[in-house]
């Protein structure tokens, strides 16, 4: 519903399908008649009736992936509706929805667990983004206490050739590594390594210990 | 042949009870445990207790040399998900699928799987035994009919 209310207020048209009769009529209630239509989203008269066959997107968010991903098939299948995104439930799922050509899918569980990672593992190698397709990668990493690179200088780690130190995140200040600066327990640190760098640099954190 | 079933319903149960004394491999996978009293009290085939739709169960159930799946669960989205999860990723060669909505049938139909229709083939049979006609193969009956087509 709030991202119902979002694209309403952005000018969108929208039309919000729910199978619930009562949870319909809520949403009616809040968003108004117009934007909302009681009905079974994977069935065929419904999404005739939705307009399926003139949406720009389908969105497909319920809590049942195998509802999100019939909606969107028979969305793409069906209708020719050029971009669905559905919402993955269970992460595992990811690749099937890719296979029939599901490309955009979100997934709280996968988004949360990637947060939790991070936060939970000292002295893993975590990618935060890739670069020039692919072949350059940001990666960052929490030092624990465990870590024989704390109260090393940074100049003095034997980083893998190509590894380019460039952030420190301490204490929620972040600030430009330098040569000289000394790693702490706890610090978050930011590196630009070539891709096929990455294990080197995993074995450099770990093997530390 | 290896057999994996998805659902023990009316259709899974007896479809299992069947596959099972003609010597085939059969297993079963049922989220319910309780729906296990369909088989009766020896249960015929193997078990396995968990959702269709996770490929740890899929493969615990033997999917990976499986020559067949059928899903019969009363959920169509399921049964469908469950098919293309087993055809795309584990290759089983012959995947049927049972769905109840006769236009989303005819639908993936169109995307080349077996879905059969218990409705359509019911009111087809039916039809031809009210009018003393010969009973037609299953693809006869097995398709949307015509009135129900504009949509």
């Amino acid at each position: 519903m709030q991202l119902a209310k979002r694209l309403i207020a952005r000018g969108h048209e929208v039309l919000l399908l729910e199978k619930d009769g009562r949870q319909a009529q809520r949403l009616s209630n809040v968003l108004g008649d117009e934007y909302v239509m009681h009905g079974d989203g994977c069935e065929l008269h419904t999404q005739k009736a939705a307009g399926f066959n003139r949406a720009d997107v389908v969105v497909a968010v319920t809590g049942e992936d195998e509802d999100n991903l019939v909606a969107c098939q028979l969305a793409k299948e069906t209708w020719q509706v050029e971009r669905v995104l559905a919402r993955v439930n269970d992460p595992s799922h990811e690749e099937v929805f890719r296979e029939i050509g599901i490309d955009h899918t979100v997934s709280a569980t996968g988004i949360i667990f990637n947060l939790l990672e991070q936060q939970l593992q000292g002295d893993d190698l975590v990618a935060v983004g890739a670069l020039h397709r692919g072949k350059l990668e940001v990666v960052e990493t929490m030092l624990s206490h465990r870590s024989k690179l704390v109260s090393k200088k940074v100049s003095e780690i034997g980083w893998p050739e190509g590894t380019y130190v460039f952030y420190l995140l301490r204490d929620g200040q972040g600030n430009p590594v330098e040569g000289q600066t000394e790693l702490q327990a706890g610090d978050t640190v930011l590196a630009l390594i070539p891709t096929e760098r990455a294990e080197d640099l995993r074995a450099v954190l770990t093997s530390s210990h | 042949m290896n057999v994996v079933i998805l659902g023990c319903g009316r259709s899974g149960a007896t479809l299992a009870v069947q596959l099972s004394s003609r010597g085939h491999n059969v297993a079963l996978v049922e989220r319910n445990p309780e729906s296990l009293r369909r088989l009766g009290r020896k249960y015929p085939c193997k078990i396995v207790i968990g959702d269709g739709l996770d490929e740890d169960v899929l493969i615990k159930a033997g999917i990976e040399s499986a020559d067949a799946f059928m899903a019969v669960t009363r959920g169509d989205n399921t049964n469908l998900m469950a098919a293309q999860i087993v055809q795309r990723k584990f290759k089983v060669p012959k995947v049927a699928v049972k769905v109840a909505d006769p236009m989303r049938a005819e639908a993936y139909r169109k995307l080349g799987l077996f879905c059969i229709n218990a409705s359509a083939l019911i009111a087809g049979m039916c039809r031809d035994w009210l009018t003393d006609e010969p009973f037609q193969p299953i693809d006869e009956y097995n398709t949307l009919v015509k009135e129900l087509e504009d949509i």
